[in-house]
């Protein structure tokens, strides 16, 4: 059977108990669902933020985030994905990313959520300007951001 | 080929694509960086530092010695920081 799989890059907020139930509705062979959201922070080493803007490559971020979906597949016995990235500017306390994972046991959803979440962190093309009362800047990419996405690689 | 930029390789350069013809001994991805860096001073300045930028052909990341052979849309950008 063909895993549900949906990837939405949008400026609308989403809606993550409806996400789940859209998710799971009608099915008997799904056992755990773990949901992860990203949400924007009112502060970065101690400056405060005003907001944050989301800039993506439109076209390859779908197909990297199918790419990763695809490799989680391959890996992990799911019975469902979804991966909503928002883009835009966005203010502190709005949702940034949610990644829902369902499976028959626990175990299988809390590693596929991880792993795609490490994974869209260091490679999904989606770029952070942030906002500050002294002006705005670009975000810097992280290398444990880097770090946690490798700890996955294959040998 | 189709060039695009993203972030602030794309706020330097002041364009969010453009169509170019790089010389024929311009065969690699860090080829195409050279030569784009070149193009004036707000080249210079996007790629000035060359081991930051990260780069796609039609939409897979490649790494510097991939060939731009057939390429139809290169990208430039910084290293992501989505999620």
């Amino acid at each position: 059977m063909t895993v549900p799989v949906t990837i939405r890059i949008q400026d609308a907020d989403f809606d993550i108990a409806r996400e789940i139930e859209a998710l799971t509705r009608g099915r008997t062979d799904i056992g755990a669902v773990v949901s992860f959201s990203g949400i924007c922070r009112g502060s970065e080493a101690d400056q405060d933020i005003a907001a944050l803007t989301l800039e993506h490559y439109p076209g390859m971020a779908e197909a990297e985030i199918q790419r990763h979906v695809d490799d989680a597949l391959s890996r992990w016995p799911l019975t469902g994905l979804t991966v909503i990235h928002r883009v835009g500017r966005l203010v502190p306390g709005d949702n940034i990313v949610l990644v829902l994972t369902a499976s028959a046991h626990r175990q299988a959803a809390f590693s596929a959520a991880e792993f795609l979440m490490d994974y869209l962190k260091a490679n999904a093309p989606f770029w952070k300007r942030e906002e500050r009362a002294d002006g705005s800047t670009w975000v810097e990419a992280h290398h444990r951001d880097d770090e946690a996405a490798a700890r996955w690689e294959k040998n | 080929m189709k060039v695009k930029y993203f972030a602030w390789v794309r706020e330097r350069i002041g364009l969010a694509e453009e169509t170019v013809e790089p010389p024929a001994g311009v065969r690699t991805v860090g080829d195409l960086i050279d030569w784009l860096a070149t193009r004036g001073d707000e080249y210079a300045h996007a790629f000035e530092t060359p081991g930051v930028i990260r780069a796609a052909i039609d939409h897979t990341h490649v790494k510097p010695d991939m060939t731009i052979a057939g390429a139809r849309e290169i990208a430039f950008f910084p290293p992501m920081t989505g999620g």
